[in-house]
């Protein structure tokens, strides 16, 4: 069963809902399960039962389920409260290797094979732009790993630090997507007609995707992690 | 006037709001709502590109709601309507500054008419540029651009201001939709405007 985006905007996942429903309603959740570990083949077991199996904190999956699903889904504190920040940050974590083991070689690879009839110039400025945003990327997640995310487990082993605060993580959090939409409009607007259609609709596919996907991560870290973690920094 | 009314995008969350604002205007005539958006997600921004409007009245809470961006300066990149803010909220002279006019929600129709007027006229005092295609000097500002010059330096070398120039990049990336300086690069290298000597490859 297909359902438009507006008619299920009112629908927010439940823990009773089966597993199965959940991915029924918005299949690119699949990213989701992945991501926290959780196989396929779960039958007919509900949210809960998954998430208690798997030791997954229950409220933080709803909580990255919804955002990741609705548009302007905003938790209130309320909605938030009880839930395990460490499981959103392995969320993100396991969010930045997939990004950049998974997602950025097949690219790198499909951007290759794409600009293949390009003369060598056009070849190397494209696979230099391309280069230059997985460095940025890069970067971007290097700084969450190694300060911000240190930072949030410390405080939540109940360490306080004077001279950091997630404050600092949102003046910090730059965007990257223009670049990524550059990309997509060099690939479908300006490359020579001699490139493949078939491999650029592929390229094209893979950017849009990752461009939702990096948008989902971002919300999830500034309207869940954020507000979080500024609750226990109260 | 192509066809004797303005055409006016409205992008408010509140419906009741929307609805009301829409009703008054058709009464007035002179300006016509031809849609209403509820946010600027990127579906509303594909809209936002092919509406074409004239003037678009944005309600500025959604510059909060959607992070701290400038919600001016990012429909400019879609659009060269005039934009006039809905006063909602109470809003500073800071906030108000980016818009090209203001409305508040008590004001008369009659004067939310007027206003409306006026921001389309100041709007049209500023340098324009027609069509999709990129203009002979927008390609020249394009090539500085991919070779690196600053803003300063583009001024400098055509003896224009910095602010044209600002007006001319923001053409430019409207027209494109390539908005980094990196892809700029890419652009005027496959379209031929520069050659790979003039970049370090």
């Amino acid at each position: 069963m297909m359902l438009m985006t507006t008619e299920i905007q009112r629908i927010v996942f439940s823990e009773s809902m089966k597993i199965a429903d959940l991915i029924d309603v918005n299949f690119k959740l699949l990213n989701v399960l992945s991501r926290l570990d959780i196989s396929l083949g779960f039958g007919e077991n509900t949210i809960m039962e998954v998430c208690e199996r798997q030791g997954i904190d229950l409220k933080s999956f709803l909580l990255i389920c919804n955002v990741y699903t609705y548009d302007g889904y905003i938790p209130s504190v309320e909605q938030m409260s009880g839930a395990d920040p460490a499981t959103i940050v392995d969320y993100l974590h396991n969010s930045h290797s997939f990004y950049l083991l998974k997602e950025f070689t097949a690219l790198e690879e499909e951007l290759k094979a794409m600009v293949e009839p390009c003369d060598a110039t056009q070849k190397k400025v494209v696979a230099r732009f391309f280069s230059d945003y997985k460095a940025q990327v890069e970067n971007h997640f290097e700084y969450e790993e190694s300060v911000v995310f240190p930072y949030i487990r410390a405080l939540m082993a109940g360490q306080r630090y004077a001279s950091y605060s997630i404050e600092q993580f949102e003046e910090n959090h730059s965007n990257i997507d223009e670049t990524l939409n550059d990309l997509k409009n060099i690939v479908m607007k300006y490359l020579p007609d001699t490139c493949d259609t078939v491999l650029r609709n592929q390229v094209l596919y893979r950017i849009y995707r990752l461009g939702e996907d990096l948008l989902k991560h971002t919300l999830i870290e500034d309207n869940i992690l954020i507000p979080m973690v500024n609750k226990i920094e109260e | 006037m192509k066809t004797g009314y303005k055409k006016i995008l409205l992008i408010m969350p509140s419906k009741v709001i929307a609805r009301g604002i829409e009703a008054v205007l058709s009464e007035l005539g002179e300006f016509r709502v031809e849609g209403i958006l509820s946010d600027l997600s990127h579906v509303s921004e594909a809209r936002l590109r092919n509406m074409d409007a004239d003037v678009i009245l944005i309600d500025p809470v959604l510059a909060d709601y959607t992070s701290r961006m400038n919600v001016r300066s990012r429909i400019s990149e879609y659009s060269s309507a005039a934009v006039v803010a809905l006063k909602s909220v109470p809003m500073d002279e800071e906030q108000l500054k980016q818009y090209d006019g203001a409305v508040g929600l008590y004001d008369d129709p009659v004067a939310i008419v007027r206003k409306l007027r006026e921001s389309l006229s100041s709007r049209e005092e500023s340098p324009e540029s027609e069509g999709y295609d990129l203009s002979a000097r927008e390609k020249d500002i394009l090539v500085c651009v991919a070779k690196g010059m600053l803003n300063k330096e583009i001024a400098d070398h055509y003896n224009i201001s910095i602010h044209t120039v600002i007006t001319h990049r923001k053409n430019i990336t409207r027209k494109t939709g390539i908005k980094t300086v990196a892809g700029l690069t890419v652009y005027a290298l496959l379209n031929n405007l520069i050659d790979s000597g003039s970049i370090d490859l």
